[in-house]
């Protein structure tokens, strides 16, 4: 597709790599030059200085220490034992986090985009007085023209908070992030439609005390969400049952009693088998039902038919199993917990398959209870003073007709790509993205659309710490520090007590980086938005926040991370029986959704057939490693060390077919005919289905000055070009893509 | 005093924290790693197994590497910790042959460098960095002297095996099983 910008391989135009000033050392160089200034033996903890912080590296946020030696050398970041997140033990990317700091293709300094006289675009190293006056100059520009609600921002991460104050003063509330509608969204529609209330992040899973656990395509512990991994862990040790299903053998399944090895996308199938023969051999939690349910009558006719030996038909799970593992649920009522996962984005009826999920929970009697789910509490900090924002007039929803995706409660990410693409329905479009710490190109499915949408924007700004793929398509870069060098928001998530933690420097930022409360409060400062920013430094901010809550920042700097107590005794709100009302229509815990039949959807979930590959394609399965968050860290040296690129699994029977030996390399073409940039390894293995093949997510980087991430691996997302759109809240079920072996280098007619 | 590891491979999931947190408390070079993880995938589909194990110098009692070290760098200290000296090493590699679980690796600075259950933090009555950073807890660390060592309790009350008895090494790192 022809776009306004060439998709920049800087190295095609030429000029690249010295215009950006990227030159990469290459890694032998670096090594030396670290060992050779420091010493190569190990540095007792007495001889170096440590500063709070929490990590960065995924959403989990655990609270740590960076170590710093005598140089002021970032050397080693270790949990902090009084943290809940991380109970002292970091997982293998926040521990690798040092290499974020260290990587040597980091932004370095902004950078904006030229043109040349014969058409060809690079990128030209800018001071940030000139990347932000430019920035500045463009958004008032939209503002004077089109009004701020053309704005808008994608944002990922504890720095996302600066730009979403930002641009909610500008008067824009296009503000969203990939992890709604590309993953958790439909989990938390469908427990706020049952329960009144959603699952949270971290998420409120007591699997700590749980005696059976149930992972539904959920592979924890190939997803370090540390404490997840930390509780299952304990659980085994409890004694706990844990039951997986899963069409791949995930490491969760090898520690499993039970691996119900499932055909993929048949889920709800299995899990209204399970309702049938919860409720049809009386072992739901009857009393919790009586008092807290509404629609169980409804539930029992709905599930009447959906007997073990129909779900063996879809699912190829046998009757046995799923009854003998209904039982060992209904066993361990209510310490029992099927996992609504997170990433939960795959067939487009998603909202319903974590409804049943939710529904499985409540027949035994799980959700309030001792080892279903607790009720977090968190620490509500005051806001800092700023005067009341602006009232948008418009918003990206009006891209779509009315009572599309009616029970949405975050902006869509993938509905801002719509608006920004002009139509005749639409008076304005979008006009104008921030970028913030997320590579769209990786993290949105369908790149040919966010491709186009970017291609009718008046202006792209990027603020990243590398250089992502996205950075290649923007107009102005702003280099942003790493979060072991910059003060950020307290964190404040809901845990089992309520905590806050610090995030402050360990060492001056790196090049010319700078924080992201500076890029904010300076751009704030151009765009005459400078009362919202009323501080000198962020430290300012932080303080006046702690002291409102009976702490300071010369305080949380000494200890990191702080209790407070819970303001109410209600861990177990559920637990004996008590007295509650539900945040829904009925007050209740809806088996039969009120609010999804007066939106006119399925009040109770029902199974569909999913598309099947056709003959000689394999459903595309993706997923996580242990030691990468996304493509965010394929370039860390620490974490590229243990895992270089991605490996398409695939059954040795289908490889024999195929005649693929393992180790070979291949390319995948997907249903679409895209193509992969790469060729990318065959991983011949048992641990999979024969009807579908299975990426590590985040791999296949197109961007040459990610040295060591290039080229490596296949790109999951690119393979992902259809959609099936969760008609309920707009998620974006990326599974239901399929794809077939290459195992000649492909042509370039076949990439066009 | 014999110290000795534990490895519980029916809790590890592979996720190699035990490696960065080596590589970072010990300053081994990028591209090195002092441990590592093997995945043993047994079975054909759906009947299958995983063993997962995170490896590193056994601190043989009885060490080939020791033995064979012309200088002397290689040698066992108190507690039974296997240390190479590095300023003594020649790096002539006789140690990283004759080591049957290939522990050993050729530090880019010209002396042979491998695991050394963080002597450093262990006099210091701290456990090894990996011990300490597992976030499944499935490394367990202390002196086999010692009943009440944590080592000593989980190798009592569990099955185990070494790697490569054969080799006649006597090895102190134990996989629970
Ligand atoms: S789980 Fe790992 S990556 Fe995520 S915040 Fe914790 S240490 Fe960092
Ligand atoms: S840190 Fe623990 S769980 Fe992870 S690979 Fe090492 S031993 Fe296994
Ligand atoms: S494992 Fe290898 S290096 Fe370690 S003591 Fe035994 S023989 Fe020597």
């Amino acid at each position: 597709m022809k776009t306004r910008r060439d998709f920049i391989k800087i190295s095609a135009a030429g000029v690249g790599a010295a215009a950006i000033g990227l030159h990469a050392l290459s890694w032998d160089s670096v090594t030396a030059q670290f060992v050779a200034d420091g010493d190569t033996s190990p540095v007792s903890d007495e001889e170096l200085t440590n500063y709070p912080t929490f990590c960065e590296v995924c959403f989990w946020k655990c609270a740590g220490f960076t170590y710093v030696d005598k140089k002021g050398n970032i050397r080693k970041i270790i949990g902090n034992k009084d943290d809940p997140h991380s109970n002292g033990r970091f997982c293998p990317r926040g521990t690798g986090g040092v290499g974020m700091y260290w990587d040597e293709d980091r932004l370095q300094t902004p950078l904006i985009r030229e043109t040349k006289a014969d058409g060809t675009q690079y990128f030209r190293k800018a001071s940030w007085d000139e990347a932000l006056n430019l920035v500045a100059e463009k958004m008032n520009k939209l503002r004077l023209e089109h009004g701020p609600e053309c704005l808008a921002l994608f944002s990922h991460g504890t720095g996302g908070k600066h730009f979403s104050h930002l641009v909610k003063a500008y008067g824009s509330p296009n503000i969203t992030a990939p992890s709604f509608a590309q993953c958790r969204g439909p989990r938390e529609v469908a427990f706020t439609a049952t329960y009144g209330e959603d699952v949270m992040s971290p998420e409120r899973t007591d699997i700590r005390d749980t005696k059976c656990l149930v992972l539904i395509g959920s592979h924890i512990g190939e997803n370090m969400h540390n404490g997840q991994i930390q509780e299952m862990s304990e659980a085994i040790d409890q004694g706990a049952t844990i039951i997986t299903v899963d069409p791949r053998f995930s490491t969760a399944a090898s520690k499993s009693k039970y691996w119900l090895p499932i055909k993929p996308a048949t889920d709800i199938a299995l899990l209204l088998a399970w309702m049938h023969v919860i409720i049809y051999e009386d072992l739901y939690d009857k009393a919790y039902v009586e008092k807290y349910t509404f629609g169980f009558k409804e539930l029992k006719e709905h599930v009447k038919n959906m007997t073990p030996e129909w779900a063996y038909g879809i699912t190829t799970i046998d009757p046995n199993v799923i009854r003998k593992t209904a039982r060992e649920m209904a066993a361990a009522s209510p310490a029992v917990l099927v996992h609504p996962g997170r990433h939960v984005t795959w067939y487009g009826d998603d909202t319903q398959r974590s409804r049943a999920i939710a529904i499985v929970n409540a027949l035994l009697g799980s959700w309030g209870r001792r080892g279903g789910f607790y009720n977090p509490e968190k620490v509500h900090l005051p806001k800092y003073p700023a005067p009341p924002y602006p009232k948008p007039k418009r918003s990206w929803r009006d891209a779509y007709p009315p009572g599309k995706y009616k029970l949405v409660t975050e902006v869509l990410s993938t509905g801002i790509c719509d608006a920004s693409i002009p139509n005749a329905d639409l008076d304005c479009h979008l006009r104008g993205w921030i970028v913030y710490g997320t590579n769209l190109m990786a993290s949105l499915p369908d790149q040919k659309k966010t491709l186009e949408a970017i291609s009718h924007l008046d202006f792209l700004v990027v603020i990243d710490t590398m250089p992502m793929d996205i950075v290649q398509l923007a107009d102005v870069v702003l280099p942003e520090c790493t979060y072991l060098e910059r003060y950020d928001p307290i964190r404040t998530s809901p845990h089992r007590e309520p905590y806050i933690a610090l995030r402050m420097p360990a060492a001056e930022p790196k090049h010319e980086t700078k924080p992201g409360w500076w890029i904010a409060k300076e751009l704030a400062k151009r765009l005459g938005l400078g009362d919202y920013f009323n501080y000198e430094n962020y430290e300012d901010v932080l303080d006046w926040q702690l002291k409102k809550v009976g702490s300071s920042l010369e305080e949380m700097k000494r200890i990191g991370v702080k209790k407070f107590n819970r303001e109410f005794d209600d861990l177990y709100f559920l637990q004996n029986l008590e007295d509650f009302e539900f945040n829904t229509n009925t007050g209740k815990i809806e088996l039969y959704s009120t609010e999804l039949e007066m939106e006119g959807y399925d009040p109770m979930p029902k199974y569909t057939h999913h598309e099947e590959p056709a003959d000689g394609y394999y459903r595309l399965n993706y997923g996580r490693a242990p030691m990468h968050t996304f493509s965010r860290t394929s370039n860390n040296h620490n974490l590229w060390d243990l895992m270089k690129e991605n490996s398409v699994w695939i059954n040795p029977k289908v490889a024999k077919l195929w005649d693929i030996e393992n180790g070979q390399y291949i390319w995948l073409k997907n249903q679409d005919g895209i193509v992969t940039d790469f060729p990318v390894k065959a991983r011949v293995t048992e641990r999979i289905r024969w009807d579908s093949v299975y990426l590590v997510h985040g791999f296949g980087h197109t961007d040459k000055k990610l040295t060591r991430a290039y080229g490596h691996g296949a790109s999951d997302s690119k393979l992902v070009s259809k959609i099936h759109m969760d008609p309920i809240m707009g998620g974006t079920g990326m599974r239901g893509n399929f794809v077939t072996f290459l195992k000649e280098k492909p042509g370039k007619e076949v990439n066009a | 005093m014999r110290y000795a590891m534990a490895v519980d491979t029916k809790k590890c999931v592979g996720c190699g924290d035990c490696v960065v947190a080596c590589q970072t408390e010990n300053n081994v070079p990028h591209g090195y790693c002092r441990d590592w993880i093997v995945e043993n995938v047994a079975g054909t589909y759906p009947k299958l197994e995983i063993e997962l194990r995170s490896e590193r110098c056994n601190h043989c009692e009885n060490a080939p590497c020791v033995r064979c070290c012309p200088t002397g760098a290689s040698h066992i200290v108190d507690g039974g910790i296997v240390l190479v000296t590095h300023d003594e090493c020649i790096g002539c590699g006789a140690c990283i042959e004759s080591c049957p679980y290939d522990a050993r690796y050729p530090h880019p600075e010209g002396y042979v460098d491998k695991c050394t259950f963080c002597v450093h933090r262990v006099t210091d009555g701290e456990n090894p960095a990996c011990v300490d950073v597992c976030p499944t807890h499935c490394l367990h660390f202390g002196d086999l002297d010692d009943p009440n060592s944590d080592v000593s309790k989980i190798l009592k009350n569990r099955k185990w095996k070494v790697l490569a008895p054969e080799a006649g090494t006597k090895p102190q790192l134990y996989f629970l099983t």
